[in-house]
């Protein structure tokens, strides 16, 4: 009996960690082929000259890395990722608080404002494309129908490299906006009500709780939401796909298309794979940049 | 405070104008003739559906839906039961490295799947998955999002449940089957919401995997469409733009509390 009871817990501990790994052998098989390995690859590939499907032929070392860093192409699309991200991130955030703001208050029918506010998370990229397309059709559109109505000349708005970049990240501006409206209304709606009340009994006005309360307490979901957007800018692709195809003179050439059209259309995969890894190094950043202030508003509190 | 209330509806009514002006925009121009179209008008004459039956005759439109529904349904039962697999075993079980192993699952969400597409595609090929639906949709089964939002649900079942059901001599899959999921329904459906959501919409990968009109996605379809019609033919597109739009508009729709609650436990936890 003594002897027993030892050996019957050796023998549950054993089959908790086997059943344990048998519940996540299926996460962790598909993490393994379709996460783990390609990175590797990916990182594996970007120091190799490839054929045309991808196997590596001879080591190059650094050289793909230190001709990206040397091409004008390569700095035409980090600029242009970098303007993309300025021009949709943080309009994209104060729309999207300005409308949750909104939303927010203690209204008749607001159900079917905040059910509007959202509805764009519901469409996808490829739709939303093809509606602006539309509406930024130098002819027919509305935005030049709109101009000329009011005398002024037409503006081509995806061919002209002036406007390309602003008209594509005018449309993801609208396609962003459900998605982070939705997070800052929630945000919104976690914030303890009896923090309004004694403000109130004190006589504050809105903008001044919208300052002094509002905002500070929103502050960790702002954070997140910022975040998110961010790394979700770097990884554009298929309004730029649809709307200009990286053009005119690559001025809407981001990373990601970039990467697509070296990898799928000009067969250098070794070129595209530095450039993987260049976009994985740069979103790895942003997360710990999250990490790091989370931790930190934890320590706060 | 009855003129403050007047003014916030008119905020937001002037909002909702603009939000929704594209989408009812599209509506529109779906039941214009080409000739309508080409004259720019914002509201049809006389309101025709020629266009969504053409858009079923023209183009293998129920071929695409067909083929994004039976993708998405996938994705999400393949990641609904993954996530609440790995959630139950994280919550549960006891076994040495499980911390390690959250870190390595929660590390997922760091890399951009972009980085990674090369491989996967070359994947993909050699398992002989191009323009298959297999193709379109187990890369996506393991989800660290899903396995989390399950995790934060699954911990507020009491553990001595458990510990109790272990002493009666219940296996561990009937607990899961019959008490875990039962009373997790609210996360479940958030995750499937979410899980068809980004799938029916996802781009890029069936971009790269499906190159044959009996494999392509809608939103594959309507890039083609877009490519392939002359101008006069806008109204052809918007109509499938309308079509595709749907299912993802009632759904959101349907979901949108649990979805809103689920995604803001994700920014606050």
């Amino acid at each position: 009996m003594t002897v027993a009871l030892p050996r019957e817990k050796v023998r549950t501990r054993l089959s908790d960690a086997a059943s344990g790994l048998l519940y996540l052998s299926p996460s962790i098989i598909l993490f393994g082929v379709f996460l783990v390995y390609p990175l590797l690859r990916t990182i594996y590939l970007s120091f190799f000259r490839t054929d045309s499907q991808g196997t590596p032929l001879d080591f190059v070392g650094v050289g793909h890395y230190s001709n990206l860093f040397t091409s004008a192409a390569f700095w035409q699309s980090i600029q242009a990722t970098v303007g993309f991200v300025l021009l949709t991130v943080p309009l994209t955030i104060l729309i999207a608080l300005g409308l949750a703001l909104l939303a927010n208050e203690k209204l008749k029918g607001i159900g079917i404002f905040r059910t509007v506010f959202s509805a764009t998370m519901g469409m996808s990229v490829a739709a939303s494309s093809v509606i602006w397309m539309f509406m930024y059709n130098p002819s027919i559109g509305i935005f030049n129908r709109f101009l000329e109505a009011v005398g002024a000349s037409g503006v081509q708005w995806l061919l002209d490299p002036q406007y390309a970049l602003l008209s594509v990240s005018l449309a993801t501006v609208w396609m962003n906006i459900g998605f982070t409206f939705l997070i800052l209304l929630g945000g919104l709606q976690n914030i303890d009500r009896t923090l309004y009340e004694s403000a109130d009994i004190a006589g504050t006005s809105y903008w001044t709780q919208l300052r002094a309360i509002t905002i500070p307490m929103l502050s960790p979901t702002l954070f997140f939401v910022g975040i998110i957007s961010l790394i979700n800018a770097f990884q554009t692709f298929g309004q730029i796909d649809l709307l200009t195809k990286g053009g005119p003179t690559n001025a809407t050439n981001v990373i990601v298309y970039a990467i697509y059209k070296d990898a799928f259309i000009n067969y250098n995969v070794g070129s595209a794979s530095a450039q993987a890894v260049l976009l994985f190094i740069a979103v790895l950043l942003l997360t710990w940049l999250q990490f790091k202030l989370v931790e930190r508003k934890v320590h706060y509190q | 405070m009855r003129l403050r209330n007047i003014g916030v509806y008119v905020l937001l009514i002037l909002s909702a104008v603009v939000m929704l002006f594209p989408i009812a925009y599209a509506f529109s121009i779906s039941l214009m003739d080409g000739k309508e179209v080409l004259q720019g008008h914002l509201l049809p004459r006389e309101p025709s559906l020629e266009n969504y039956v053409a858009a079923f005759e023209r183009i293998p439109m129920m071929t695409y839906l067909l083929n994004s529904l039976i993708v998405a349904l996938l994705v999400m039962v393949g990641q609904v039961v993954l996530s609440s697999l790995a959630a139950f075993a994280f919550v549960f079980i006891d076994f040495k490295g499980k911390g390690l192993i959250f870190m390595l699952f929660l590390a997922t969400m760091m890399v951009p799947w972009e980085a990674t597409m090369v491989p996967n595609f070359l994947t993909i090929q050699s398992l002989g998955w191009l323009n298959s639906v297999w193709g379109l949709s187990v890369p996506f089964f393991a989800l660290a999002f899903g396995t989390f939002l399950l995790r934060q649900q699954f911990k507020t079942i009491p553990y001595e449940m458990y510990e109790a059901s272990q002493i009666a001599g219940i296996s561990r899959f009937r607990f899961f089957w019959n008490v875990v999921l039962p009373v997790s329904k609210t996360p479940l459906v958030t995750l499937s919401v979410y899980s068809f959501l980004t799938t029916w919409n996802m781009y890029l990968w069936p971009l790269l995997v499906t190159n044959t009109e009996q494999a392509r996605t809608v939103q594959i379809g309507i890039k083609q469409m877009q490519s392939n019609e002359v101008a006069s033919d806008w109204g052809v597109v918007m109509a499938a733009v309308i079509l595709i739009i749907i299912p993802t508009l009632v759904l959101l729709f349907a979901g949108q509390k649990h979805l809103q609650e689920g995604l803001t436990q994700g920014a606050i936890k």
